[in-house]
């Protein structure tokens, strides 16, 4: 099939993209790098009366620090940029790990960080990580500006918090503590496929060599990304050992997840999978916090 | 209901004027306004590879890009690598290792690796693989299309 008729708006800045979705409401979408919205206009499973082209908006397009060792991401910055650019791999180094897996080269060219996000596929690998880094994401419409926390702004699929005017700006990621360590697994049938499970975790030490605090996000375990509230607690105030972190995993696996079953695998099976997984995960998120 | 747009853009080092609709693909767009039918259109939805062209020096999937985004850029489809009388070297390495049977991957292959060989002057096996990894061949099994770009990168490179 081929996309139905949309009217098409490529405007170069944010206040004239912001006014034609001001202007159209629920008829319009943003077309960010297009990777994941075009599959759908092609399919028809979308058919927006009306297109705001972003690529031109060059305002959205950059990677600089922040004031407190932390990084500011332009929405509209390119997947390829965020895997290339020494900033992230420095400070973000679980941005780094996750970019390659993203998908595959010629995706990451036009893909952009911010659209994965306001994409909001349970399966995304940023989704995640945004969470597990405790990111904070910047929105703007022609009425104002917010910042809404990483954790508040998946609330279904492919459903977040962005009012029908409003953009994704920026995303923020603040500087990770000190003696903290991240770990991104995911289970995939071949390289680069959606994963049928997958987890973002994020701990930090403190000086007992404790956990202080942790993090743990699952990926297609449910509707959007599954924060494991509950185990995290569990571990706050433990040490990480080998018995703690398998209480944690059976935990968040057990009754905190919801995933579904599907042609790729069972609901069961995803259970399974992401027990394994978040004891492997934390298992090495704790490996890196110990070892810095 | 639609306005028409007029897409200025350099295939292959010429440059193109045309009026399309906005929805009109950027691989539709090659093959049916430009008559450039190299590049093709295997799933529409970003996974097997095959309409991957250059997009100012970049891979890119043209059928998840409109015709009208292309305005004012570059593109380099296989038609521009090389010509019957004067192959590309990579072009050369696949013939020289069977590494095309029915072809249909073999363009969107062969414009994922250049920008890939550039930057990988030298690469090994998994790199390659990893490298190709975003194109689909129902008929190779890879190993030769692996072996073109060993073959090739010996003569290009080193």
């Amino acid at each position: 099939m081929k996309p139905a008729p949309f009217k098409y708006y490529a405007p170069t800045t944010v206040e004239e993209a912001l006014a034609h979705l001001a202007e159209h409401g629920y008829g319009a979408k943003a077309l960010a790098g297009g990777q994941s919205l075009i599959p759908m206009l092609n399919f028809r499973l979308a058919q927006p009366s009306v297109l705001v082209d972003l690529n031109n908006v060059s305002e959205l397009f950059y990677i600089r620090s922040d004031d407190n060792g932390g990084l500011l991401l332009g929405a509209m910055t390119r997947q390829r940029q965020v895997e290339l650019d020494p900033l992230i791999a420095e400070r973000a180094p679980l941005v780094h790990e996750v970019m390659p897996q993203i998908a595959y080269p010629q995706i990451r060219t036009r893909g952009t960080f911010g659209g994965s996000l306001a994409h909001a596929d349970p399966s995304a690998e940023l989704v995640a990580v945004s969470i597990a880094l405790n990111g904070r994401f910047r929105l703007r419409s022609q009425a104002g500006e917010r910042w809404v926390p990483a954790d508040e702004f998946f609330v279904g699929l492919f459903t977040t918090v962005l009012e029908p005017d409003e953009l994704l700006m920026e995303v923020a990621l603040p500087a990770m503590p000190p003696r903290s360590g991240g770990s991104f697994l995911q289970i995939t049938r071949r390289h680069h496929d959606f994963c049928i499970a997958g987890i973002a975790a994020l701990v930090t030490l403190d000086g007992k060599d404790q956990c202080e605090q942790a993090r743990l996000v699952f990926l297609s375990a449910g509707d959007g990304p599954v924060i494991a509230r509950q185990a995290a607690d569990m571990l706050v105030g433990q040490a990480p050992t080998p018995e703690a972190i398998r209480a944690a995993a059976e935990k968040a696996a057990s009754d905190e997840i919801d995933p579904g079953s599907d042609i790729h695998a069972s609901a069961e099976y995803r259970r399974h999978l992401a027990k394994v997984l978040a004891r492997r995960a934390l298992t090495q998120a704790f490996d890196r916090a110990s070892n810095i | 209901m639609d306005d028409l747009f007029t897409v200025t853009v350099t295939v292959n080092g010429t440059q193109y004027e045309r009026t399309v609709e906005p929805r009109l693909l950027l691989s539709d767009f090659l093959r049916h306004e430009l008559g450039l039918t190299g590049t093709h259109v295997g799933c529409e939805h970003g996974v097997c590879g095959a309409c991957t062209i250059l997009f100012d020096g970049q891979p890119v999937r043209s059928c998840l890009m409109f015709a009208v985004q292309a305005n004012g850029h570059e593109i380099l489809t296989v038609e521009g690598l090389g010509t019957m009388d004067n192959l590309h070297p990579l072009q050369e390495a696949f013939r020289e290792t069977h590494a095309v049977q029915c072809g249909f991957c073999t363009p969107g292959i062969l414009m994922s690796l250049l920008p890939f060989l550039e930057e990988n002057p030298n690469p090994t096996e998994e790199e390659i693989r990893e490298a190709i990894s975003g194109n689909l061949c129902r008929c190779t099994g890879y190993q030769h299309i692996v072996d073109a770009v060993k073959l090739s990168a010996e003569k290009m490179g080193a």
